[in-house]
């Protein structure tokens, strides 16, 4: 029992830290008497997504970057899976893909974002294939890890059964490596929020990288505020459906 | 026993590819296990045990010589691994079922016949609990309940109980001696002991260093059930005795 009320203190420790953040910023304007288009304060970003909000421009920039994010972890992680796990299981086919592998690490996608916008247009795929870009790695890196890491007495055992590649798939090689795959998917999700925002900054007609980039333009300072909270939000969320998978999966870990 | 035998290795042989030439593991094995025969292989560390029992069930080719079995062709193995070898994501319960649910049945029966299992190896009760909260000897007994549910045609035991403390491989020694009575499985054991060769098997034969060759084949013509008691009997040290001038 202890333990778990030590647990509670501490997120409630964590969210009165966050709460007296804003007095604290309110302050900081105040004494620095900066105007609101260098530093709005905490009440004039409320204001402003209040404004947002209710006028529903807020929720559809927002769904258009979580689509984004949503499309691109879906088709990067699907990628990154299959690819790493044929690359887990051939090494032949490792030592002749790692060294392009390695080298498309050494691109940042940021610097190739431009490029895919020019070729795939300012819509919602040129966003999606970046995001997909920068999930790619880390999760293709933790299949092979994780694949690799399955035990030989395990293939032993599911083999000694006469169990069909499939079974070995669903039943032995999936759960194994399922913490490390998960690990890889948080990494990614986080990543997933900054390749849709790297793409929408160069160049987009909605989503919340286009709302920073409007507020920016017309020295709308709290409106930048507003769309970079939102993607805070959107990356806890990410974060949070990540932790809820493993506290659902990954329970005999624990 | 005159019976036809269930099993026949003919001049088995297994070499690992290394690079000079291939490491031999094990040369011209031949012998013959008879139905609901309980069979021990006793040989020092690298003798190629584990390589064997790893061909007959069907995990690993040999690289010449023929392993086969009447009736069937492929038949069903149950192993027990030297390490319980559970899987730690799966329940008691989950795991013991994998074998069942490999086959495709995942019903009440198969449900059934796993909690039968759990009662055999005495652990009622610790169903739904997971391989971590399992002693060592608790996690064995899944890993023979596992090796049983699918009513193996052969059962092969990897040291099951080298890992464990002398009081409860003692236990499990009583335990699997009950089992193997029960269920009238053909049974081939690797082990390090000469206590646990002579307390379980019918038939000991000692593998030399590598390439493991048989060494010596032994009927232990001691009566059953076998006691503690027995292991101060003249004929018990004699065996014993035999056993360690093969070890050398
Ligand atoms: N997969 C493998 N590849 C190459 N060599 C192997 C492989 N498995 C075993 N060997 C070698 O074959 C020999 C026999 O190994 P094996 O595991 O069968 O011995 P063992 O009798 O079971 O030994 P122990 O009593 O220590 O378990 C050893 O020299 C080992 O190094
Ligand atoms: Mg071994």
């Amino acid at each position: 029992m202890k333990p778990k009320t030590l647990h509670t203190l501490s997120r409630w420790l964590g969210l009165f830290s966050m709460l007296l953040a804003i007095p604290l910023w309110t302050l900081i304007v105040h004494i620095s008497g900066l105007p609101k288009f260098i530093l709005p304060a905490p009440v004039d970003v409320w204001t402003r997504f209040l404004k947002a909000w209710v006028d529903g421009s807020l929720l559809y920039h927002t769904g258009v970057t979580l689509l984004e994010i949503v499309l691109g972890l879906f088709v990067g992680v699907s990628f990154a899976t299959i690819a790493g796990y044929a690359l887990a299981k051939s090494r032949t086919l490792e030592s002749i893909l790692s060294p392009y592998l390695v080298a498309s690490q050494a691109i940042p996608v940021v610097a190739i974002a431009p490029l895919l916008v020019i070729w795939l247009g300012g819509g919602i795929a040129s966003k999606v294939v970046i995001c997909a870009l920068i999930v790619f790695f880390p999760v293709l890196v933790n299949t092979i890890v994780g694949v690799r890491a399955v035990s030989a007495s395990h293939y032993d055992l599911m083999n000694s059964l006469h169990a069909t590649r499939w079974q070995i798939i669903w039943k032995l090689e999936l759960p194994a490596s399922l913490p490390v795959l998960l690990g890889g998917l948080r990494i990614g999700a986080t990543l997933s929020v900054i390749g849709a925002i790297v793409g929408e900054l160069v160049d987009a007609e909605q989503g919340l990288g286009f709302l920073l980039q409007l507020g920016d333009f017309q020295y709308d300072t709290s409106m930048v505020f507003v769309a970079v909270f939102m993607l805070v939000f959107l990356a806890l969320g990410l974060y949070g459906v990540v932790t809820l998978l493993e506290r659902r999966f990954l329970k005999w870990q624990q | 026993m005159n019976l036809k035998p269930i099993l026949s290795i003919q001049d088995l042989s297994v070499t690992y590819p290394d690079n000079n030439g291939g490491l031999h593991a094990l040369e011209k094995l031949s012998f013959e296990v008879h139905p609901r025969e309980f069979v021990c292989f006793l040989g020092p560390s690298g003798s190629g045990k584990t390589t064997f029992l790893r061909v007959l069930a069907g995990i690993l080719a040999p690289t010449s010589g023929s392993v086969s079995f009447t009736p069937h062709h492929k038949p069903r193995v149950g192993m027990v691994f030297q390490q319980a070898n559970l899987m730690p994501w799966r329940t008691v319960m989950e795991n013991i079922m994998l074998p069942l649910e490999l086959n495709g049945q995942v019903d009440s029966k198969a449900q059934n016949k796993a909690q039968e299992m759990i009662h055999l190896v005495g652990l009622d009760g610790f169903e739904d609990s997971l391989p971590r909260d399992l002693s060592g000897g608790m996690a064995q007994r899944v890993a023979i309940a596992r090796a049983l549910i699918h009513d193996p045609d052969l059962l092969l035991l990897d040291e099951p109980f080298a890992s464990l403390d002398a009081l409860t491989r003692e236990r499990m020694w009583t335990e699997l001696s009950r089992i193997w009575q029960a269920k009238q499985k053909t049974v081939i054991m690797v082990t390090h002991s000469i206590n646990e060769s002579l307390f379980l098997a019918d038939r000991v034969m000692v593998l030399t260093q590598r390439p493991g060759k048989i060494k010596m084949d032994v009927e232990v013509d001691l009566p059953r059930p076998r006691t503690d008691d027995m292991r101060y009997t003249s004929h018990f040290g004699k065996l014993a005795k035999k056993l360690r001038s093969a070890i050398e």
